[in-house]
């Protein structure tokens, strides 16, 4: 199919096993053989897991769905860089192509407080839901709504609102910050919503509550390291973050006056 | 004895007349009732988040970590609504007509005209949740026109409106999550459905971390279980999407209706080799600008740049003038099957077809078509590593979407009292064909506006709490899936369950997919019979049951769309005519085109389990038309 034509590749990977949330894991080796260019990575896994559960071991857990980058679900570090070494990418979506012939791979797990080990890859991913339940919507209920021409939105506004209602939820920008901060996927919600008229009334008390609930689930605070935007597979800007500081600062001010 | 139920008066009359007659349920009632939802796609989470907003209790369930990655979040193109913003002739009228044509006259005339009427509250909705929606410079929404459709009606978000869409629904639920009234369990997997003296009474799921099999009792139950496209193995659907818990509830005697109308749609990345998982759809709206076509002579293997003008056929615009690239997608399915297997494919396998931008670039300028597209074309380059700015991309038919699912009647309730059924999971309002942009429509048609009113009617006439947890039909069916489960780890095999599950749908889509024959389909029936047989003596299951087994998952998936796929099967045999994705290669017109047969066929199956080794049983329901004529589609 592809333009350039396909090859065999042979790969040594070494994948983070690890049984449950409370033992411990460690890297075991596996060789992957005859993989083909074309595959993606996930497949390339299939190919190995197959394998191994023929020879009536364990195979590899993790955690996949759609398989086209935009379920989120997906994901590894894969030799020390959030969904490997693509930029823009989710791991589901990395071929094989990316890698030569004989190439070492090591692939762990997300690692933050925030997420436990549910086994070898997968991690317990509740707490961004956690973080949404806190604030991450507009308070309409069902019914009742104007009609959708009625406010009209500056087409450069609303694209730069769907720029960051991009994200996927995957948790790369946890996993690839030192401090496991989780402000690249607060701060998209939150300027997603605030750059809209509709989501911009309850933009302070938004910022407010989702920050402190990301702060009391275990994540660290933002430095400005900017791995997270480097390693975000739907190229979430690090701005979205400045955006949730001004409406954050702003809101914060605003509840020590008193005025809620 | 298959009621529709659907209200009297005139069309336009009758979803008001039904909203006016149902019995409410008074708001202090509401909260003493619990209702189960399984699936948090745009049909779940929206409908979780509507009736916990009315006052119900609601506990929602999905099989992904997060209720955000239902399989609803990979839909790209759009969304359908009557709203006629760009004044070119459309009407609620104008969608129920062509959503009733594009369904090939095998849906029923209310539901879709209902559909049709709340479609526009959905955009409402949606622009309020703070939906991103595509605008025009002057800052009201824009739209594109889709497959099947003549108007510009798709409402869409780049190509993520599936993403969107969901994301405002998670949202939704998520507030109700935060103010009590929605306890969601993720990482949950329904694996029966409890009845009680004919009413559905609750759940018995699978916990995918622990493995321990967990019983939920409520006074309904609401099934969001999305499509079975999966049955083939390959598709464009999501890896987790399954048949099972519809079957389930098909073998606790919920009614299936049309197994066989399958969605193969045109535009998707083709089949490169064995090892390959899935399929990935490229959305149809590039058919708006992109140009279909093959070589004129076949076993053309030169580079598509370098085939002249002249030797090019570019078929869909030949053969369907008036519509061109934009006929339905059954029909642009089958059109390239045909080339293909006139030896006229392209690419490496022969089993691909032409989708190029050449002219659309060369009108509109590279930056316009990267506005439109820009994402897609990324995607493509990403798969294949060809870019389809300079050569043509390939492309080739694959299974997308399930027009059957369980049987409901105008309130959405399946044959079941008390279990409902919403989304893609019923066999809803498509008829033989879904047209494109119109699932999401239907999705959050369901569970924005038309269940909590539904369920009502239903709430409204029982006792909340009669049955608990302790009932024995709880344990009954705990105890059955535990020992399913048991089984599959006990034959240890030497196949995988991936394995037989690529061998099965093989044979569907050979013998059950975009053409199929008597003597093939009864050859299909023997196969699967023998693949199930060679399932349950051969197959290799890693690990134990109490533990996190993503292999045990799958296998216990694979065994319900072994037989699954023979329900399938039963009913392509039954329906001896052709219409809309169900192409029977013994009716058809002389041009080749599917021809109907609606003196014997004018109807809906619905087929009644009978228990292991039986043929189900057949129920019709007729379809009457009287707001419609019946008319042999054409997009010529
Ligand atoms: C690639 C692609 C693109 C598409 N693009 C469009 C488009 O542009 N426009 C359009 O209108 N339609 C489109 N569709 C179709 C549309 O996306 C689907 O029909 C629709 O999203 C289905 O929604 P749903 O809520 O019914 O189910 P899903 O979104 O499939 O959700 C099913 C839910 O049920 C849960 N579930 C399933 N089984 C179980 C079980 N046994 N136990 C517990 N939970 C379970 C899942 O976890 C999930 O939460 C597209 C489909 C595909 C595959
Ligand atoms: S911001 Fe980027 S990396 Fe973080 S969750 Fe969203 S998509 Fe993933
Ligand atoms: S599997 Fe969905 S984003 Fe990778």
């Amino acid at each position: 199919m592809s333009a350039n034509a396909s090859k065999l590749i042979n790969l040594t990977l070494k994948v983070w096993r690890q049984k449950g949330p409370d033992v411990k894991g460690g890297l075991e080796t596996y060789e992957a053989k005859d993989i083909s260019t074309d595959m993606s990575f996930l497949e390339m896994f299939d190919v190995v897991n197959e394998g191994l559960i023929l020879e009536g071991k364990d195979p590899i857990s993790f955690d996949h769905d759609c398989r086209e980058g935009i379920c989120g679900a997906c994901g590894a570090v894969v030799n020390g860089r959030a969904h490997g070494p693509e930029e823009g990418t989710t791991l589901c979506q990395l071929h094989m192509r990316h890698f030569d012939d004989g190439d070492v791979v090591v692939v762990e797990p997300w690692r933050s407080k925030a997420f436990k080990i549910v086994k070898d890859l997968v991690v317990d991913r509740s707490a961004l839901d956690k973080i949404i339940q806190a604030g991450g919507y507009i308070s309409v209920n069902t019914g009742g709504a104007p009609d959708a021409n009625a406010i009209p939105i500056a087409q450069e506004v609303s694209d730069l609102a769907m720029d960051a209602a991009s994200c996927i939820g995957c948790g790369a920008c946890v996993a690839s910050c030192p401090n496991a901060s989780a402000m690249l996927f607060v701060g998209a919600k939150v300027s997603q919503l605030k750059l809209l008229p509709q989501g911009d009334i309850e933009s302070a008390k938004r910022a407010v509550t989702m920050v402190e609930t990301m702060d009391s689930l275990g994540f660290g605070n933002c430095t400005n390291e900017g791995e997270c935007e480097v390693e975000c597979p739907k190229g979430i800007s690090i701005t979205n973050i400045a955006r949730l500081n001004r409406s954050y600062f702003k809101a914060r001010s605003l509840f020590k006056k008193g005025v809620n | 004895m298959l009621d529709s139920k659907i209200p009297e008066g005139p069309l336009e009359k009758k979803w008001d007349n039904y909203k006016f007659n149902v019995k409410l349920v008074n708001p202090a009632n509401k909260r003493k009732f619990n209702v189960i939802v399984v699936g948090t796609g745009l049909a779940g989470a929206s409908a979780s988040a509507s009736m916990a907003e009315l006052g119900y209790n609601v506990k929602t369930f999905c099989i992904q970590d997060s209720p955000r990655r239902a399989h609803s979040i990979a839909a790209q193109g759009g969304i359908n609504a009557a709203k006629n913003y760009q004044n070119d002739g459309d009407s609620v009228k104008r969608l129920f007509y062509d959503t009733i044509k594009g369904g090939d006259f095998r849906a029923r005339e209310a539901n879709v005209y209902r559909l049709a009427q709340v479609s526009n509250n959905i955009i409402d909705q949606c622009v309020a949740q703070g939906i991103p929606f595509a605008r025009e410079y002057g800052g009201l929404l824009a739209n594109r026109s889709f497959g099947g459709a003549q108007v510009s009606r798709t409402f869409y978000a780049r190509g993520q409106t599936g993403q969107q869409l969901l994301l405002g629904a998670y949202g939704a639920m998520s507030r109700q999550i935060q103010a009590g009234k929605v306890k969601l369990y993720t990482r949950r997997e329904m694996r029966d459905l409890v009845v009680v003296d004919g009413k559905a009474r609750g759940i018995v799921v699978r916990n995918l971390v622990t493995g321990e099999i967990e019983k939920y009792a409520a006074d309904a139950v609401v099934m969001a279980t999305g499509g079975y496209g999966n049955a083939f193995f390959l598709s464009t659907n999501a890896m987790a999407c399954n048949v099972s818990a519809a079957h389930k509830a098909y073998k606790k005697g919920a009614f299936f209706s049309n197994p066989c109308y399958t969605q193969i749609h045109p535009t998707c990345i083709p089949v490169h080799g064995d090892y390959q998982s899935k399929l990935t759809l490229m959305s149809e709206s590039l058919r708006n600008d992109g140009r279909v076509w093959v070589p004129k002579e076949a076993g053309d293997k030169r580079k598509p740049e370098d085939i002249p003008e002249g030797e090019r056929d570019y078929f869909l615009e030949r053969k369907y003038p008036s519509f061109g690239n934009l006929v339905p997608r059954d029909v642009a399915s089958r059109n390239a099957k045909e080339q293909c297997d006139a030896g006229k494919g392209v690419g490496e396998t022969g089993f691909a077809v032409y989708l190029d931008f050449r002219d659309a670039i060369a009108r509109d300028g590279r930056d316009s078509i990267e506005k439109k597209y820009g994402n897609l074309f990324q995607m493509y380059e990403r798969i294949t590593a060809a870019d389809p700015y300079t050569t043509p991309m390939m492309i080739y038919p694959a299974s997308h979407y399930t027009m059957g699912g369980l049987w409901v009647d105008y309130s959405l309730q399946s044959t079941l009292k008390g279990l409902f059924v919403i989304g893609e999971a019923n066999f809803s309002d498509h008829g033989a064909n879904r047209l494109g942009a119109s699932a999401l429509m239907q999705g959050l048609a369901d569970g924005y506006f038309i269940l909590p009113y539904t369920i009502g009617g239903y709430l409204a006439g029982a006792k909340p709490g009669e049955v608990d947890e302790s009932h024995p039909e709880f344990s009954k069916s705990a105890k059955e899936v535990e020992e399913l489960y048991a089984k599959l780890l006990s034959i240890d095999g030497d196949r995988t369950c991936d394995d037989i599950h690529k061998e099965l749908g093989k044979i569907l889509w050979d013998y059950c997919g975009m053409a199929r024959n008597e003597a093939g389909l009864l050859k299909a029936k023997e196969m699967i019979a023998d693949l199930r047989k060679e399932f349950w003596t051969n197959l290799k299951v890693a690990g134990t049951m109490d533990q996190f087994n993503q292999n045990l998952e799958n296998a216990a998936r694979v065994a319900d769309f072994l037989e699954f796929g023979e329900l399938m099967v039963t009913d392509a045999l039954f329906r001896k005519e052709s219409c809309g994705g169900h192409f029977n290669e013994e009716s058809q017109t002389e041009e080749n085109e599917a021809k109907r047969d609606d003196e014997n066929f004018c109807c809906v199956s619905a087929w009644g389990y009978r228990g292991e080794g039986e043929e189900p049983e057949l129920h019709r329901e007729e379809l009457a038309f009287e707001n419609v004529e019946l008319s042999q589609r054409s997009y010529k």
